[in-house]
């Protein structure tokens, strides 16, 4: 199954650089141009990541995470999200190598077929780190009112995990 | 809105932390966490002068140009008011090709060239124009076809089948990229002064 994924990167890198090639562009130049470019992009991002970083670190090692989680859970188990997924349903927006951790955990303790795994990974693989697109993107435009961007970012995380929940039930319980 | 974030989320932690004890964990993530977001960015650098480069070849060589064209007829409904054959709009159908195919180290510097060029084509300030919201928006939500590392730790954690999820993950994932698209829409009245 990690087939697919270990295709996908270096066939779009022979297709571009057989095109560019074909085509008479001056590929090597044109790469180091572009590289160049990368590089302050990357260093435009790292402000907002420090501050983003800095504000999840706080927050999970203070314990402010798990409160939340218990006090979220009873309005999750009538959306039909079982308790246990829950950590993940909060972390995933926040921090992708956080959740990764926590989906392992699931996986590990349910195992990868039963409906708390399987809910667990469509969870993951629907939803995106959705705080970092916005920190990152909005950062390295220098964007500071990003108006009703989170809000309908956090809509559509809700929806996704709601629909990852009855999915699951749907496709393999019923 | 990040401002207010950005302060709950460190304020309560600080606070929770005094409350229950664990001050000294709170300050150790404190220092511990801000060389991780340098560390983070190191190994994005590499990543991004990569795609930077592929980029500017594809460029160069008319790739982006005939994707652009390609998934014009959506993107053109979506981005009212950008030029269709402009930078921007080459940039954003890059971004949301390289999300298709689960490219995420190409998605990220593309979508950020995608903001830089929107900025300047809507002569933008500091305030978000409706078209860079929504475009966030669909980048929060997941494009992904093929949810490979999902599919690898679950074959790693002995799953047969590993990708027996896809036809829920995508019922998920286009369910909430059409929630998100909506809510930008719906919500685009909401306006940036304070």
């Amino acid at each position: 199954m990690s087939g697919i994924g270990d295709w996908a990167i270096p066939s779009v890198i022979f297709l571009i650089l057989m095109a560019g090639w074909l085509r008479g562009v001056n590929v090597f130049d044109c790469f180091l141009a572009g590289a160049r470019e990368g590089i302050s992009t990357a260093f435009d991002i790292l402000p907002s990541l420090v501050a983003l970083v800095l504000s999840i670190g706080i927050f999970r090692a203070s314990g402010a995470l798990d409160l939340l989680t218990t006090a979220i859970s009873p309005a999750a188990r009538l959306l039909l999200i079982p308790r246990e997924v829950v950590p993940l349903a909060l972390l995933r927006p926040v921090s992708g190598s956080g959740a990764l951790v926590i989906f392992q955990d699931l996986l590990a303790q349910f195992g990868p077929d039963s409906m708390i795994g399987r809910i667990a990974s469509v969870m993951e693989g629907s939803t995106e780190t959705t705080f970092y697109t916005i920190a990152v993107y909005y950062g390295a435009a220098s964007i500071q009112k990003t108006r009703h961007t989170l809000p309908a970012a956090l809509f559509a995380d809700l929806t996704g995990f709601l629909m990852s929940a009855l999915a699951v039930r749907w496709f393999f319980y019923s | 809105m990040m401002t207010i974030l950005f302060c709950a989320m460190i304020l309560s932690g600080i606070f929770l932390g005094g409350l229950t004890g664990r001050m000294p964990q709170v300050s150790q993530a404190a220092i511990e966490q801000s060389g991780e977001a340098v560390t983070l960015t190191l190994s994005l650098l590499g990543n991004f002068c990569l795609w930077g480069g592929m980029m500017r070849i594809a460029e160069q060589a008319g790739l982006t140009r005939a994707a652009a064209s390609f998934f014009s007829p959506l993107t053109r409904r979506l981005f009212g008011g950008l030029n269709p054959k402009g930078t921007a709009m080459r940039a954003i159908t890059m971004n949301l090709t390289a999300n298709l195919l689960g490219l995420g180290g190409a998605a990220t510097p593309l979508g950020i060239t995608a903001m830089k060029e929107m900025k300047k084509e809507e002569r933008a300030s500091h305030t978000a124009t409706n078209n860079m919201a929504l475009f966030v928006v669909m980048n929060t939500a997941s494009l992904q076809l093929i949810p490979t590392t999902t599919a690898m730790l679950r074959s790693a954690a002995g799953s047969p089948h590993p990708l027996d999820i896809l036809p829920s993950v995508w019922l998920a994932s286009t369910v909430s990229v059409l929630c998100g698209i909506a809510a930008a829409r719906l919500l685009s009245f909401w306006r940036g002064g304070q």
